[in-house]
């Protein structure tokens, strides 16, 4: 096949505008993971709840589509609220494996509840959007077609990720957020509500998801409960080959993820059976190499 | 003491006055519920209006697939070994029914799969027949409707390397239409419950194709197609009987508007008297018109029924043979006569998607395509 530039283009695009969203949902990763050094796995499920939030509040409360989704996101919030006081808060001081397979039991949870009360079934999402022909629009440039929607995603992946380093690093807050992920005893010490500090960090990685699914629901306008099981899986590797821990880290590991799962099959198409093993592959490979992420801190855990 | 006397009395009860339970066998869950849901709305139906043969209430057990191989197979199991069904109505995926098709081959319990159609499902067994026609029929029809009717000279197909069915058309299509325009054809692939399909798209264009054909499920159709506008494609859509849900269209909007697909059936069709009471009452109780599967898993049932009362028995080979042996039975969706295979042989319908509806085009009888 002979590679002509529009298609490097486009599938650039593509790739920028996956690896953005999975950068949402990596920094939330990486967020519980620099405090509570919790792997939260229930984020993929977080996401999908977002959208499913998201389309009944535009489709069975009839909000418009932008009301619909800041709703989705106040609930996600307050889910990830919810679930941080019932699941994991009582475990604050157990052994790291009982919270990591409690949030293995948050992820069935929710997808079970999410079977039970939704249905199985894949929903089309398009019966949210006043605009129906949103998904296959695209800007034309002489006989190049560039899709609308990845610009769209792009640039609300930017605003959102923009105003997530405004608040950990120039807001009081955000100085808390930090100063727990260094010393969770000290700070404490300092009068800081550890509690509401760590509620505040799941109430804004949980937004962060949601609004990422509901973006990926705005591409893939199809999902069901299980939807959110590989972008969050894919996200987690993300946060991983970035440097778990750091929020840089996860944008930086989110977003080249994405350009190189698009990019290898876009070069070799034959590969495209394969497509997320590669992901894995980059997961072994940087776990042999660097461990510590690309930009994470090789610290030595003292026993 | 009594209440043992009682406890007795219903279990002598059941006996006597055994149901007669047939299995359902469908995929209620997962990436081709859709298919599922119409199926069994049509199955209901078709209980409702004849609820009793040989005199005895028939009893229905569904058993749910999650659109897989190996979960078709364990309920499958389930249903034989279980329930202790008498015949079993299901899967819609070639793949979920071949898989459940070695067990009613081992258990020598009748299976009749709804709109599995790829010619694997039921090769060499004896105790799987279907009520649709297989794909290398509507392989032929696709290529010939793609080269005749819209000139096709470039053809990109998308294949679901994890469904047989989809591969299996994929073939069927390709020795059809490179018989006429060798090495005019290309293949991309992809799996069921994949959401991204650029790169594919990308080579699809750089084909030249004035085609493109999916040969997979009506979810990732839909996602694909919506795709392929966005990236500037122009060309035809083209699919096969895994397209038909009306799902494709709530998914897939105004991107799969023209699509042209395969069927088994569709309403406006309806000449019969039986199959245009059957859209009445379709439509009475449910609102709406049926959708292909309704009418495909309302005549496996009837067929069944049929099957049951030719052989005058509850024995499940005994209504296989009399299932096997099904001549012109009047079903919804035409004339059913299984063959020596245990296929059905019926005509292939072309509808378009136009203006959000699925619109009947032509069909094609099988003597046409020799």
């Amino acid at each position: 096949m002979s590679l002509n530039p529009t298609i490097l283009i486009q599938n650039l695009l593509n790739g920028l505008m996956v690896g953005g969203l999975y950068a949402l949902i990596a920094v939330g990763y990486t967020m519980v993971y620099g405090i509570l050094r919790l792997i939260n796995f229930a984020f993929g499920d977080v996401m999908v709840m977002g959208i499913y939030f998201a389309y009944y509040g535009a489709t069975l409360i009839r909000l418009s589509f932008p009301l619909a989704v800041t709703v989705s996101l106040a609930g996600t919030a307050l889910l990830g609220i919810v679930i941080d006081r019932l699941a994991y808060k009582p475990l604050r001081n157990s052994p790291r494996i009982s919270a990591l397979i409690t949030a293995i039991g948050v992820s069935f949870f929710i997808e079970s509840f999410a079977v039970v009360f939704f249905g199985p079934n894949y929903k089309p999402f398009l019966d949210a959007l006043e605009n129906k022909t949103i998904a296959f629009e695209s800007f034309v440039i002489g006989n190049v077609y560039l899709p609308k929607i990845i610009f769209i995603i792009l640039g609300i992946t930017a605003i959102a990720l923009f105003i997530l380093f405004v608040i950990v690093y120039r807001t009081k807050i955000g100085m808390a957020m930090r100063a727990i992920s260094a010393d969770i005893p000290t700070t404490s010490l300092m009068g800081i509500n550890v509690d509401n500090v760590i509620g505040f960090t799941f109430a804004i990685s949980s937004a962060l998801a949601a609004l990422a699914g509901v973006m990926w629901a705005l591409r893939y306008p199809s999902f069901y409960p299980y939807t959110g099981f590989v972008p969050g899986l894919k996200a987690f590797i993300a946060a991983v080959f970035g440097g778990i821990g750091s929020i840089g880290g996860a944008v930086v590991g989110g977003i080249l993820l994405g350009v190189i799962e698009m990019m290898i099959i876009t070069l070799f198409p034959t590969l495209m059976q394969y497509k997320d093993a590669f992901a894995f592959i980059i997961l072994i490979v940087i776990l042999l190499v660097k461990p510590a992420g690309l930009l994470g801190k090789r610290t030595v855990e003292k026993v | 003491m009594k209440r043992y006397m009682v406890f007795f009395f219903t279990f002598v009860v059941a006996i006597v006055f055994a149901d007669i339970k047939i299995g359902v066998l469908l995929p209620l869950t997962g990436g081709i519920s859709a298919f599922g849901e119409w199926t069994k709305k049509g199955i209901e139906l078709a209980r409702e209006q004849r609820p009793t043969v040989l005199g005895e209430k028939v009893v229905l057990v569904y058993a749910d697939t999650r659109s897989e191989k190996t979960e078709a197979a364990n309920a499958m199991a389930r249903l034989t070994d279980k329930e202790k069904v008498v015949a079993v109505i299901g899967e819609i995926a070639s793949s979920n029914s071949m898989a459940a098709a070695e067990i009613a081959e081992n258990r020598k319990v009748p299976q009749v799969a709804v709109t599995s159609t790829n010619p694997l499902v039921t090769q060499g067994k004896k105790f799987v027949s279907r009520v649709c026609f297989i794909d290398p029929l509507q392989g032929t029809a696709l290529a010939e409707f793609a080269a005749n009717t819209l000139k096709a000279r470039k053809v990109t197909i998308f294949v679901d390397i994890e469904q047989d069915y989809s591969v299996g058309l994929t073939n069927y299509f390709i020795e059809r239409f490179e018989g006429k325009y060798k090495g005019n054809v290309q293949k991309v692939q992809y799996k069921s419950g994949d959401q991204e399909f650029s790169a594919q798209i990308s080579q699809a264009i750089a084909f030249g194709s004035d085609v493109i054909m999916f040969t997979g499920y009506y979810n990732e159709i839909a996602l694909a197609a919506q795709q392929a506008r966005s990236m500037g494609y122009k060309g035809y859509f083209i699919a096969g009987d895994g397209a038909d849900a009306p799902e494709l269209i709530k998914i897939g909007g105004k991107a799969v508007e023209g699509l042209y697909f395969t069927t088994h059936y569709v309403p406006e069709a309806a000449k019969t008297k039986k199959a245009k009471d059957f859209v009445e009452s379709f439509k009475k109780k449910y609102g709406t018109l049926p959708a292909m599967n309704a009418a495909l898993g309302y005549d496996a049932y009837m067929l069944i029924l049929d099957a049951i009362e030719r052989a005058k028995s509850k024995d499940p080979v005994k209504i296989n043979n009399a299932i096997r042996s099904t001549k012109n039975f009047e079903g919804v969706s035409g004339l059913i006569t299984i063959d020596e295979n245990g296929n059905a042989i019926k005509p292939v319908v072309i509808v378009q998607v136009k203006n959000g509806k699925f619109t009947y085009v032509t069909s094609i009888e099988p003597a046409q395509l020799k």
